[in-house]
Protein backbone atom coordinates (compact mmCIF):
# COMPACT_ATOMS: atom_id res chain seq x y z
CA UNK A 1 0.00 0.00 0.00
CA UNK A 2 1.74 3.11 -1.18
CA UNK A 3 1.07 6.68 -0.08
CA UNK A 4 -0.46 7.49 -3.47
CA UNK A 5 -3.65 5.62 -2.58
CA UNK A 6 -3.90 7.04 0.94
CA UNK A 7 -4.78 5.06 4.05
CA UNK A 8 -7.49 2.49 3.60
CA UNK A 9 -8.91 -0.42 5.51
CA UNK A 10 -10.21 -2.35 2.55
CA UNK A 11 -10.64 -2.08 -1.19
CA UNK A 12 -13.18 -3.87 -3.37
CA UNK A 13 -14.79 -3.67 -6.75
CA UNK A 14 -18.49 -3.04 -6.28
CA UNK A 15 -21.79 -2.40 -8.02
CA UNK A 16 -25.18 -1.34 -6.72
CA UNK A 17 -27.94 -3.96 -6.59
CA UNK A 18 -30.54 -1.24 -7.25
CA UNK A 19 -31.38 -1.48 -10.96
CA UNK A 20 -33.10 1.92 -10.98
CA UNK A 21 -29.97 3.60 -9.64
CA UNK A 22 -27.71 1.75 -12.09
CA UNK A 23 -29.85 2.89 -15.02
CA UNK A 24 -28.59 6.47 -14.57
CA UNK A 25 -25.36 5.88 -12.71
CA UNK A 26 -21.91 6.87 -13.93
CA UNK A 27 -20.40 3.50 -13.05
CA UNK A 28 -21.41 1.23 -10.16
CA UNK A 29 -23.89 3.66 -8.57
CA UNK A 30 -21.88 3.60 -5.35
CA UNK A 31 -22.46 7.15 -4.10
CA UNK A 32 -26.21 7.22 -4.74
CA UNK A 33 -26.75 3.76 -3.25
CA UNK A 34 -24.62 4.45 -0.19
CA UNK A 35 -26.44 7.72 0.52
CA UNK A 36 -29.81 6.09 -0.10
CA UNK A 37 -28.94 3.36 2.42
CA UNK A 38 -27.59 5.90 4.95
CA UNK A 39 -30.74 8.04 4.57
CA UNK A 40 -33.00 5.01 5.01
CA UNK A 41 -31.13 3.87 8.12
CA UNK A 42 -30.95 7.34 9.67
CA UNK A 43 -27.14 7.39 9.47
CA UNK A 44 -27.49 10.71 7.66
CA UNK A 45 -30.37 13.21 7.64
CA UNK A 46 -29.46 14.46 4.19
CA UNK A 47 -26.62 14.58 1.72
CA UNK A 48 -24.97 17.43 -0.15
CA UNK A 49 -24.84 16.31 -3.77
CA UNK A 50 -24.32 17.84 -7.21
CA UNK A 51 -27.88 18.27 -8.40
CA UNK A 52 -29.17 19.65 -11.69
CA UNK A 53 -28.48 23.36 -12.23
CA UNK A 54 -30.04 26.08 -14.35
CA UNK A 55 -28.28 25.04 -17.54
CA UNK A 56 -27.71 21.63 -19.14
CA UNK A 57 -24.87 19.73 -17.48
CA UNK A 58 -24.26 22.55 -14.99
CA UNK A 59 -24.37 21.13 -11.47
CA UNK A 60 -25.64 22.99 -8.43
CA UNK A 61 -24.98 21.87 -4.86
CA UNK A 62 -28.20 20.51 -3.43
CA UNK A 63 -29.22 18.94 -0.19
CA UNK A 64 -30.95 15.65 -0.93
CA UNK A 65 -33.16 14.32 1.82
CA UNK A 66 -35.12 11.81 -0.27
CA UNK A 67 -34.39 8.92 -2.62
CA UNK A 68 -35.91 10.92 -5.51
CA UNK A 69 -33.59 13.87 -4.90
CA UNK A 70 -30.60 11.53 -4.83
CA UNK A 71 -31.74 10.00 -8.10
CA UNK A 72 -31.85 13.43 -9.72
CA UNK A 73 -28.20 13.98 -8.85
CA UNK A 74 -26.79 10.72 -10.26
CA UNK A 75 -23.92 10.75 -12.69
CA UNK A 76 -20.72 12.74 -13.14
CA UNK A 77 -20.95 16.24 -14.61
CA UNK A 78 -17.24 16.98 -15.08
CA UNK A 79 -17.54 20.59 -14.00
CA UNK A 80 -17.52 22.47 -10.74
CA UNK A 81 -20.13 21.99 -8.03
CA UNK A 82 -19.04 23.86 -4.88
CA UNK A 83 -20.61 21.27 -2.56
CA UNK A 84 -18.69 22.44 0.51
CA UNK A 85 -20.48 25.81 0.24
CA UNK A 86 -23.57 24.08 1.71
CA UNK A 87 -21.85 22.43 4.62
CA UNK A 88 -22.83 24.98 7.25
CA UNK A 89 -26.14 25.74 5.61
CA UNK A 90 -27.04 22.04 5.85
CA UNK A 91 -26.75 22.19 9.63
CA UNK A 92 -28.56 25.55 9.86
CA UNK A 93 -31.35 26.29 7.39
CA UNK A 94 -31.85 22.59 6.70
CA UNK A 95 -31.40 21.59 10.34
CA UNK A 96 -29.41 18.43 9.62
CA UNK A 97 -27.57 16.85 12.54
CA UNK A 98 -25.95 14.15 10.43
CA UNK A 99 -24.68 15.42 7.10
CA UNK A 100 -23.56 13.37 4.14
CA UNK A 101 -21.41 15.01 1.49
CA UNK A 102 -19.94 13.82 -1.78
CA UNK A 103 -17.00 15.54 -3.36
CA UNK A 104 -13.73 15.48 -5.21
CA UNK A 105 -10.44 14.89 -3.38
CA UNK A 106 -9.92 18.66 -2.92
CA UNK A 107 -13.40 18.96 -1.44
CA UNK A 108 -12.62 16.15 1.00
CA UNK A 109 -9.48 18.10 1.97
CA UNK A 110 -11.70 21.14 2.51
CA UNK A 111 -14.12 19.17 4.68
CA UNK A 112 -11.37 17.75 6.89
CA UNK A 113 -9.59 21.10 7.18
CA UNK A 114 -12.98 22.53 8.14
CA UNK A 115 -13.45 19.90 10.82
CA UNK A 116 -10.01 20.45 12.37
CA UNK A 117 -9.87 24.21 11.80
CA UNK A 118 -13.53 25.32 11.84
CA UNK A 119 -12.86 29.01 11.23
CA UNK A 120 -16.27 29.93 9.90
CA UNK A 121 -17.94 26.55 10.37
CA UNK A 122 -19.50 26.71 13.79
CA UNK A 123 -20.94 23.42 15.09
CA UNK A 124 -20.18 21.62 11.84
CA UNK A 125 -17.20 19.44 12.86
CA UNK A 126 -19.13 16.70 14.61
CA UNK A 127 -22.04 16.68 12.17
CA UNK A 128 -20.20 15.21 9.18
CA UNK A 129 -21.62 11.70 9.27
CA UNK A 130 -20.48 10.40 5.88
CA UNK A 131 -18.06 11.99 3.41
CA UNK A 132 -17.86 10.12 0.12
CA UNK A 133 -15.00 11.00 -2.19
CA UNK A 134 -14.74 10.42 -5.90
CA UNK A 135 -11.54 9.74 -7.84
CA UNK A 136 -10.53 12.82 -9.78
CA UNK A 137 -7.76 13.50 -12.25
CA UNK A 138 -8.92 17.08 -12.89
CA UNK A 139 -12.07 19.12 -13.25
CA UNK A 140 -13.30 21.55 -15.92
CA UNK A 141 -14.95 24.96 -15.84
CA UNK A 142 -18.50 24.89 -17.22
CA UNK A 143 -17.48 26.93 -20.25
CA UNK A 144 -14.84 24.32 -21.08
CA UNK A 145 -17.52 21.65 -21.13
CA UNK A 146 -19.59 23.84 -23.48
CA UNK A 147 -16.59 24.26 -25.75
CA UNK A 148 -15.68 20.58 -25.73
CA UNK A 149 -19.24 19.47 -26.45
CA UNK A 150 -20.09 22.06 -29.07
CA UNK A 151 -16.76 22.79 -30.79
CA UNK A 152 -14.97 19.49 -30.47
CA UNK A 153 -17.71 16.88 -30.21
CA UNK A 154 -20.18 18.88 -32.34
CA UNK A 155 -23.08 18.20 -30.01
CA UNK A 156 -25.50 20.56 -28.36
CA UNK A 157 -25.00 20.30 -24.64
CA UNK A 158 -28.71 19.66 -24.08
CA UNK A 159 -28.54 16.64 -26.38
CA UNK A 160 -25.65 15.04 -24.49
CA UNK A 161 -26.82 11.95 -22.62
CA UNK A 162 -23.62 10.97 -20.86
CA UNK A 163 -20.03 12.11 -20.48
CA UNK A 164 -17.27 9.79 -19.47
CA UNK A 165 -13.53 9.95 -19.02
CA UNK A 166 -11.74 6.63 -19.34
CA UNK A 167 -9.27 4.67 -21.41
CA UNK A 168 -7.52 7.87 -22.47
CA UNK A 169 -10.63 9.51 -23.89
CA UNK A 170 -13.21 12.10 -22.87
CA UNK A 171 -16.30 10.62 -24.49
CA UNK A 172 -19.52 12.47 -25.28
CA UNK A 173 -22.63 10.35 -25.92
CA UNK A 174 -25.76 11.92 -27.38
CA UNK A 175 -29.40 11.08 -26.84
CA UNK A 176 -29.63 9.91 -30.46
CA UNK A 177 -26.74 7.52 -30.10
CA UNK A 178 -23.73 9.46 -31.38
CA UNK A 179 -20.52 8.65 -29.54
CA UNK A 180 -17.60 11.07 -29.84
CA UNK A 181 -14.40 10.15 -28.02
CA UNK A 182 -12.02 13.09 -27.69
CA UNK A 183 -8.39 12.25 -26.98
CA UNK A 184 -7.33 13.63 -23.59
CA UNK A 185 -4.51 15.54 -25.26
CA UNK A 186 -7.24 17.69 -26.81
CA UNK A 187 -9.06 18.25 -23.54
CA UNK A 188 -6.03 18.91 -21.30
CA UNK A 189 -5.78 22.60 -22.07
CA UNK A 190 -9.38 23.17 -21.00
CA UNK A 191 -8.80 21.82 -17.49
CA UNK A 192 -9.33 24.00 -14.46
CA UNK A 193 -5.88 25.42 -13.57
CA UNK A 194 -6.48 25.06 -9.82
CA UNK A 195 -6.46 21.28 -10.30
CA UNK A 196 -2.83 21.25 -11.33
CA UNK A 197 -1.52 21.68 -7.78
CA UNK A 198 -3.72 18.89 -6.37
CA UNK A 199 -1.78 16.00 -4.84
CA UNK A 200 -4.64 13.57 -4.29
CA UNK A 201 -6.20 11.28 -6.89
CA UNK A 202 -8.37 8.86 -4.94
CA UNK A 203 -9.87 11.13 -2.25
CA UNK A 204 -7.52 10.02 0.53
CA UNK A 205 -9.45 11.91 3.17
CA UNK A 206 -12.95 10.59 2.46
CA UNK A 207 -14.70 8.01 4.64
CA UNK A 208 -15.32 5.97 1.52
CA UNK A 209 -13.95 6.83 -1.90
CA UNK A 210 -14.85 5.41 -5.28
CA UNK A 211 -14.30 5.70 -8.99
CA UNK A 212 -14.39 3.70 -12.19
CA UNK A 213 -10.64 3.22 -12.55
CA UNK A 214 -9.44 -0.27 -11.73
CA UNK A 215 -12.79 -2.01 -12.13
CA UNK A 216 -14.60 -3.49 -15.14
CA UNK A 217 -17.22 -1.40 -16.98
CA UNK A 218 -20.29 -0.77 -14.85
CA UNK A 219 -18.39 -1.44 -11.64
CA UNK A 220 -16.52 0.91 -9.29
CA UNK A 221 -13.38 0.60 -7.25
CA UNK A 222 -14.17 1.38 -3.61
CA UNK A 223 -11.68 2.33 -0.88
CA UNK A 224 -13.02 2.10 2.66
CA UNK A 225 -10.88 4.45 4.70
CA UNK A 226 -12.13 5.65 8.11
CA UNK A 227 -13.78 3.87 11.05
CA UNK A 228 -17.04 5.58 10.15
CA UNK A 229 -16.69 4.56 6.53
CA UNK A 230 -15.83 1.00 7.48
CA UNK A 231 -18.88 0.69 9.70
CA UNK A 232 -21.32 2.13 7.16
CA UNK A 233 -19.84 0.21 4.23
CA UNK A 234 -19.98 -3.11 6.09
CA UNK A 235 -23.60 -2.52 7.09
CA UNK A 236 -24.64 -1.52 3.58
CA UNK A 237 -23.00 -4.59 2.04
CA UNK A 238 -24.61 -6.81 4.70
CA UNK A 239 -27.95 -5.19 3.84
CA UNK A 240 -27.50 -6.29 0.24
CA UNK A 241 -27.00 -2.84 -1.28
CA UNK A 242 -23.92 -3.90 -3.23
CA UNK A 243 -22.44 -6.81 -5.13
CA UNK A 244 -18.71 -6.92 -4.43
CA UNK A 245 -15.68 -8.65 -5.88
CA UNK A 246 -12.20 -8.83 -4.41
CA UNK A 247 -10.12 -6.09 -6.04
CA UNK A 248 -7.33 -8.51 -6.95
CA UNK A 249 -9.83 -10.67 -8.84
CA UNK A 250 -10.77 -7.93 -11.32
CA UNK A 251 -9.00 -6.37 -14.27
CA UNK A 252 -7.30 -3.92 -14.55
CA UNK A 253 -7.29 -3.74 -10.74
CA UNK A 254 -5.26 -1.64 -8.32
CA UNK A 255 -2.24 -1.61 -10.57
CA UNK A 256 -3.92 0.90 -12.89
CA UNK A 257 -5.24 2.99 -9.99
CA UNK A 258 -1.72 3.17 -8.57
CA UNK A 259 -0.26 4.05 -11.95
CA UNK A 260 -2.72 6.89 -12.56
CA UNK A 261 -2.38 8.16 -8.97
CA UNK A 262 1.38 8.36 -9.39
CA UNK A 263 0.98 10.05 -12.76
CA UNK A 264 -1.29 12.73 -11.34
CA UNK A 265 0.70 13.32 -8.18
CA UNK A 266 4.03 13.32 -10.03
CA UNK A 267 2.81 15.76 -12.66
CA UNK A 268 1.26 18.09 -10.11
CA UNK A 269 4.21 17.94 -7.74
CA UNK A 270 6.26 19.19 -10.66
CA UNK A 271 3.76 22.03 -11.19
CA UNK A 272 4.02 22.95 -7.51
CA UNK A 273 7.83 22.98 -7.78
CA UNK A 274 7.72 25.10 -10.92
CA UNK A 275 5.60 27.69 -9.13
CA UNK A 276 8.57 28.52 -6.94
CA UNK A 277 10.54 29.87 -9.89
CA UNK A 278 7.64 31.00 -12.07
CA UNK A 279 8.81 34.56 -12.62
CA UNK A 280 12.19 36.22 -12.64
CA UNK A 281 13.38 35.99 -9.07
CA UNK A 282 9.73 35.72 -8.05
CA UNK A 283 7.49 32.73 -7.59
CA UNK A 284 3.84 31.94 -7.18
CA UNK A 285 2.22 31.12 -3.87
CA UNK A 286 2.17 27.51 -2.71
CA UNK A 287 -0.61 26.61 -0.29
CA UNK A 288 1.02 23.58 1.30
CA UNK A 289 2.79 24.05 4.62
CA UNK B 1 -33.44 30.29 76.10
CA UNK B 2 -33.08 26.81 77.36
CA UNK B 3 -33.65 25.45 73.90
CA UNK B 4 -31.27 27.91 72.24
CA UNK B 5 -28.57 27.37 74.80
CA UNK B 6 -28.83 23.68 74.28
CA UNK B 7 -28.38 24.24 70.54
CA UNK B 8 -25.37 26.48 71.10
CA UNK B 9 -24.03 24.10 73.61
CA UNK B 10 -24.45 21.25 71.21
CA UNK B 11 -22.73 23.27 68.46
CA UNK B 12 -19.94 24.27 70.78
CA UNK B 13 -19.36 20.71 71.69
CA UNK B 14 -19.32 19.56 68.11
CA UNK B 15 -17.34 22.45 66.74
CA UNK B 16 -13.74 21.27 66.98
CA UNK B 17 -14.43 17.95 65.32
CA UNK B 18 -16.63 19.50 62.58
CA UNK B 19 -14.16 22.19 61.69
CA UNK B 20 -11.40 19.69 61.32
CA UNK B 21 -13.62 17.53 59.16
CA UNK B 22 -14.66 20.48 57.05
CA UNK B 23 -11.06 21.47 56.48
CA UNK B 24 -10.24 18.05 55.17
CA UNK B 25 -13.15 17.91 52.75
CA UNK B 26 -12.56 21.45 51.52
CA UNK B 27 -9.05 20.69 50.38
CA UNK B 28 -9.12 20.86 46.62
CA UNK B 29 -8.03 17.74 44.85
CA UNK B 30 -6.39 18.68 41.60
CA UNK B 31 -6.46 15.84 39.11
CA UNK B 32 -4.01 17.71 36.92
CA UNK B 33 -1.46 19.69 38.88
CA UNK B 34 0.08 21.27 35.86
CA UNK B 35 -2.70 23.43 34.52
CA UNK B 36 -1.83 26.30 32.27
CA UNK B 37 -3.01 29.79 33.17
CA UNK B 38 -5.30 31.54 30.73
CA UNK B 39 -6.75 35.03 30.67
CA UNK B 40 -9.43 36.63 28.54
CA UNK B 41 -8.47 40.18 27.64
CA UNK B 42 -11.36 42.27 26.39
CA UNK B 43 -10.47 45.03 23.96
CA UNK B 44 -13.00 46.63 21.61
CA UNK B 45 -15.15 43.70 20.68
CA UNK B 46 -18.78 42.73 21.03
CA UNK B 47 -18.21 39.89 23.54
CA UNK B 48 -19.27 37.46 20.83
CA UNK B 49 -15.88 35.77 21.07
CA UNK B 50 -16.32 35.28 24.81
CA UNK B 51 -19.80 33.93 24.21
CA UNK B 52 -18.27 31.52 21.68
CA UNK B 53 -15.80 30.33 24.32
CA UNK B 54 -18.69 29.84 26.73
CA UNK B 55 -20.65 28.02 24.02
CA UNK B 56 -18.41 25.04 24.61
CA UNK B 57 -20.88 24.53 27.50
CA UNK B 58 -19.75 21.51 29.54
CA UNK B 59 -16.58 21.50 27.50
CA UNK B 60 -15.57 24.86 28.96
CA UNK B 61 -15.94 23.43 32.47
CA UNK B 62 -13.81 20.43 31.46
CA UNK B 63 -11.13 22.77 30.13
CA UNK B 64 -11.20 24.84 33.33
CA UNK B 65 -11.25 21.69 35.47
CA UNK B 66 -8.42 19.83 33.86
CA UNK B 67 -6.27 22.01 31.69
CA UNK B 68 -6.52 25.70 32.36
CA UNK B 69 -7.02 28.10 35.23
CA UNK B 70 -8.80 31.27 34.24
CA UNK B 71 -6.69 33.95 35.91
CA UNK B 72 -8.15 37.01 34.22
CA UNK B 73 -11.41 37.92 32.54
CA UNK B 74 -13.54 41.02 32.72
CA UNK B 75 -16.76 39.15 33.40
CA UNK B 76 -15.50 35.80 34.63
CA UNK B 77 -12.65 36.40 37.07
CA UNK B 78 -12.51 38.92 39.88
CA UNK B 79 -9.09 40.30 39.00
CA UNK B 80 -8.50 43.95 38.25
CA UNK B 81 -5.06 44.12 36.68
CA UNK B 82 -3.62 41.89 34.00
CA UNK B 83 -1.62 39.17 35.76
CA UNK B 84 1.20 36.97 34.50
CA UNK B 85 -0.22 34.12 32.47
CA UNK B 86 0.66 31.42 29.97
CA UNK B 87 -1.98 32.23 27.38
CA UNK B 88 -3.83 35.49 26.79
CA UNK B 89 -6.95 35.18 24.67
CA UNK B 90 -7.47 38.69 23.35
CA UNK B 91 -10.85 39.67 21.97
CA UNK B 92 -11.45 42.87 20.05
CA UNK B 93 -9.33 45.49 18.36
CA UNK B 94 -7.51 48.27 20.18
CA UNK B 95 -8.96 51.76 20.28
CA UNK B 96 -5.81 53.84 19.91
CA UNK B 97 -7.69 56.89 21.19
CA UNK B 98 -8.17 55.17 24.53
CA UNK B 99 -5.08 55.23 26.76
CA UNK B 100 -6.25 52.38 28.95
CA UNK B 101 -6.78 50.04 25.99
CA UNK B 102 -3.33 50.79 24.63
CA UNK B 103 -1.79 50.31 28.07
CA UNK B 104 -3.59 47.02 28.59
CA UNK B 105 -2.64 45.50 25.26
CA UNK B 106 1.00 46.37 25.94
CA UNK B 107 0.73 44.81 29.40
CA UNK B 108 -0.84 41.73 27.87
CA UNK B 109 2.21 41.26 25.68
CA UNK B 110 4.51 41.69 28.67
CA UNK B 111 2.60 39.37 30.97
CA UNK B 112 1.57 36.54 28.63
CA UNK B 113 3.87 33.89 27.18
CA UNK B 114 1.49 33.29 24.28
CA UNK B 115 -0.81 35.97 22.91
CA UNK B 116 -3.77 34.66 20.92
CA UNK B 117 -5.89 37.02 18.85
CA UNK B 118 -9.38 35.60 19.20
CA UNK B 119 -11.79 36.55 16.47
CA UNK B 120 -11.92 38.84 13.49
CA UNK B 121 -11.48 42.13 15.35
CA UNK B 122 -8.34 41.17 17.27
CA UNK B 123 -6.86 39.47 14.19
CA UNK B 124 -7.87 41.72 11.32
CA UNK B 125 -9.89 44.66 12.67
CA UNK B 126 -13.07 43.20 11.23
CA UNK B 127 -16.17 45.38 11.63
CA UNK B 128 -14.29 47.91 13.80
CA UNK B 129 -12.35 48.85 10.64
CA UNK B 130 -15.50 50.68 9.57
CA UNK B 131 -15.79 52.82 12.71
CA UNK B 132 -15.75 56.58 12.18
CA UNK B 133 -16.39 57.55 15.80
CA UNK B 134 -19.40 59.39 17.12
CA UNK B 135 -20.76 56.62 19.33
CA UNK B 136 -21.93 57.46 22.82
CA UNK B 137 -20.54 57.87 25.37
CA UNK B 138 -17.06 58.28 23.87
CA UNK B 139 -17.70 59.87 20.45
CA UNK B 140 -14.02 60.71 20.03
CA UNK B 141 -13.06 57.03 20.01
CA UNK B 142 -12.79 56.57 16.28
CA UNK B 143 -9.60 54.74 15.43
CA UNK B 144 -9.32 50.99 16.01
CA UNK B 145 -6.46 48.68 15.09
CA UNK B 146 -6.10 44.91 15.22
CA UNK B 147 -3.81 43.99 18.11
CA UNK B 148 -1.10 42.81 15.71
CA UNK B 149 -0.52 46.43 14.67
CA UNK B 150 0.59 47.25 18.22
CA UNK B 151 2.12 44.07 19.61
CA UNK B 152 3.57 40.80 18.35
CA UNK B 153 0.83 38.18 18.21
CA UNK B 154 1.59 34.46 18.34
CA UNK B 155 -1.61 32.77 17.19
CA UNK B 156 -4.72 33.85 15.29
CA UNK B 157 -8.16 32.35 15.76
CA UNK B 158 -9.98 34.11 12.92
CA UNK B 159 -13.73 34.13 12.41
CA UNK B 160 -16.67 36.32 13.34
CA UNK B 161 -17.54 34.93 15.72
CA UNK B 162 -14.70 32.43 16.05
CA UNK B 163 -16.20 29.00 16.50
CA UNK B 164 -16.39 27.39 19.94
CA UNK B 165 -14.68 24.34 18.45
CA UNK B 166 -11.63 26.21 17.14
CA UNK B 167 -11.21 28.06 20.45
CA UNK B 168 -11.45 24.70 22.24
CA UNK B 169 -8.94 23.08 19.89
CA UNK B 170 -6.44 25.91 20.35
CA UNK B 171 -6.84 25.75 24.17
CA UNK B 172 -6.18 22.01 24.14
CA UNK B 173 -3.25 22.34 21.77
CA UNK B 174 -1.77 25.19 23.86
CA UNK B 175 -2.01 22.90 26.91
CA UNK B 176 -0.34 20.02 25.04
CA UNK B 177 2.35 22.38 23.76
CA UNK B 178 3.20 23.62 27.23
CA UNK B 179 2.59 20.51 29.34
CA UNK B 180 2.36 17.51 27.03
CA UNK B 181 4.71 14.64 26.18
CA UNK B 182 7.26 15.20 23.40
CA UNK B 183 4.87 13.49 20.99
CA UNK B 184 1.97 15.70 22.02
CA UNK B 185 4.18 18.77 21.78
CA UNK B 186 5.02 17.83 18.20
CA UNK B 187 1.35 17.40 17.34
CA UNK B 188 0.42 20.71 19.00
CA UNK B 189 3.24 22.49 17.17
CA UNK B 190 2.05 21.14 13.83
CA UNK B 191 -1.55 21.99 14.62
CA UNK B 192 -0.82 25.55 15.73
CA UNK B 193 1.69 26.26 12.95
CA UNK B 194 -0.81 27.52 10.33
CA UNK B 195 -2.51 29.71 12.92
CA UNK B 196 0.90 31.09 13.90
CA UNK B 197 1.72 31.70 10.26
CA UNK B 198 -1.57 33.55 9.91
CA UNK B 199 -0.45 35.79 12.78
CA UNK B 200 2.85 36.44 11.02
CA UNK B 201 1.17 37.15 7.70
CA UNK B 202 -0.44 40.39 8.72
CA UNK B 203 -3.37 42.27 10.11
CA UNK B 204 -5.46 42.85 7.02
CA UNK B 205 -7.95 40.41 5.57
CA UNK B 206 -11.07 40.45 3.46
CA UNK B 207 -12.64 38.74 0.46
CA UNK B 208 -9.94 40.42 -1.62
CA UNK B 209 -7.37 38.05 -0.11
CA UNK B 210 -9.23 35.21 -1.78
CA UNK B 211 -8.88 37.08 -5.07
CA UNK B 212 -5.26 38.11 -4.76
CA UNK B 213 -3.81 35.11 -2.92
CA UNK B 214 -5.91 32.22 -4.21
CA UNK B 215 -7.93 32.96 -7.36
CA UNK B 216 -5.44 35.28 -9.07
CA UNK B 217 -2.69 32.83 -8.13
CA UNK B 218 -4.45 30.09 -10.05
CA UNK B 219 -5.17 28.00 -6.98
CA UNK B 220 -8.98 28.07 -6.64
CA UNK B 221 -10.74 24.84 -7.57
CA UNK B 222 -14.25 25.82 -6.52
CA UNK B 223 -14.76 23.68 -3.41
CA UNK B 224 -17.10 26.20 -1.77
CA UNK B 225 -15.39 26.54 1.64
CA UNK B 226 -15.25 30.33 1.45
CA UNK B 227 -19.00 30.73 0.93
CA UNK B 228 -19.71 28.32 3.78
CA UNK B 229 -17.40 30.23 6.11
CA UNK B 230 -18.60 33.76 5.33
CA UNK B 231 -20.65 35.01 8.30
CA UNK B 232 -22.49 37.64 6.24
CA UNK B 233 -23.27 35.51 3.17
CA UNK B 234 -21.29 37.85 0.95
CA UNK B 235 -19.90 35.01 -1.18
CA UNK B 236 -21.76 33.12 -3.86
CA UNK B 237 -20.44 30.88 -6.60
CA UNK B 238 -20.91 31.76 -10.25
CA UNK B 239 -19.89 28.98 -12.61
CA UNK B 240 -18.19 27.29 -9.68
CA UNK B 241 -15.99 30.22 -8.69
CA UNK B 242 -16.41 32.52 -5.68
CA UNK B 243 -17.88 35.96 -6.23
CA UNK B 244 -17.85 38.38 -3.31
CA UNK B 245 -20.28 41.18 -2.75
CA UNK B 246 -17.52 43.37 -1.46
CA UNK B 247 -19.84 45.96 0.12
CA UNK B 248 -21.08 43.24 2.45
CA UNK B 249 -17.60 42.08 3.42
CA UNK B 250 -16.78 42.91 7.05
CA UNK B 251 -13.07 42.04 6.73
CA UNK B 252 -13.09 39.12 9.17
CA UNK B 253 -10.74 36.84 7.22
CA UNK B 254 -12.88 33.72 7.63
CA UNK B 255 -13.14 32.95 3.90
CA UNK B 256 -9.44 33.21 3.28
CA UNK B 257 -8.45 31.13 6.27
CA UNK B 258 -11.09 28.46 5.68
CA UNK B 259 -9.95 28.01 2.08
CA UNK B 260 -7.92 24.80 1.62
CA UNK B 261 -5.81 26.62 -0.95
CA UNK B 262 -4.86 29.50 1.34
CA UNK B 263 -3.02 27.10 3.62
CA UNK B 264 -3.16 23.37 4.01
CA UNK B 265 -1.06 21.19 6.27
CA UNK B 266 -0.30 17.65 5.14
CA UNK B 267 1.18 17.05 8.61
CA UNK B 268 -2.14 17.71 10.32
CA UNK B 269 -5.22 17.36 8.13
CA UNK B 270 -4.71 13.75 6.94
CA UNK B 271 -4.54 12.80 10.65
CA UNK B 272 -8.02 14.24 11.20
CA UNK B 273 -9.45 11.02 12.56
CA UNK B 274 -6.91 10.51 15.33
CA UNK B 275 -6.79 14.22 16.22
CA UNK B 276 -10.57 14.42 16.54
CA UNK B 277 -10.50 11.28 18.68
CA UNK B 278 -7.79 12.83 20.85
CA UNK B 279 -9.88 15.97 21.31
CA UNK B 280 -12.94 13.87 22.21
CA UNK B 281 -10.89 11.89 24.74
CA UNK B 282 -9.39 14.89 26.51
CA UNK B 283 -12.79 16.59 26.67
CA UNK B 284 -14.38 13.62 28.44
Amino acid sequence: MGAELGKYKSCVSARSTDKAILAGAQDGGIVTTLFAYALEEGIIDGAIVAGPGDMPWKPRPMIATTYEELMAARGTKYNISPNVSFIKEATRSYGLDKVGIVGTPCQMQAVRKGQLYPIGLRDVSDKIALAVGIFCMENFPYQSIVQLAEDHAAMKLESVKKMEIGKGKFTFMSERGAVVPLPLKVTHKYEQPGCHVCLDYVANLADVSCGSVGSPDGWSTVFVRSKKGDDIWAKSVAAGCFETKAIDSVKPGLELVTKLANEKIGKNQKTVEERKTFGVGKGLRIPYI
Amino acid sequence: MGLLSSVFKKNDQQKPADVAKAEITKKEVKPVVDKITVGHVHMSGCTGCLVSLADNYGGLLTILDKYADLVYGLTLADVRHIPKMDVALVEGSVCINDKLSVEEIKQTREKAAIVVAVGGCASYGNITRFCRGGQQNQPQHEAFLPIGDLIKVDVYIPGCAPTPQLIRNVCIMAYLLLKGSPEQKALATNYLKPLMMAAQKGTSACFCDLMTEVIDQGLCMGCGSCAAACPVRAITHEYGKPQGTRDLCIKCGACYNQCPRSWFSFDVVPEYESIMELIDTVMK
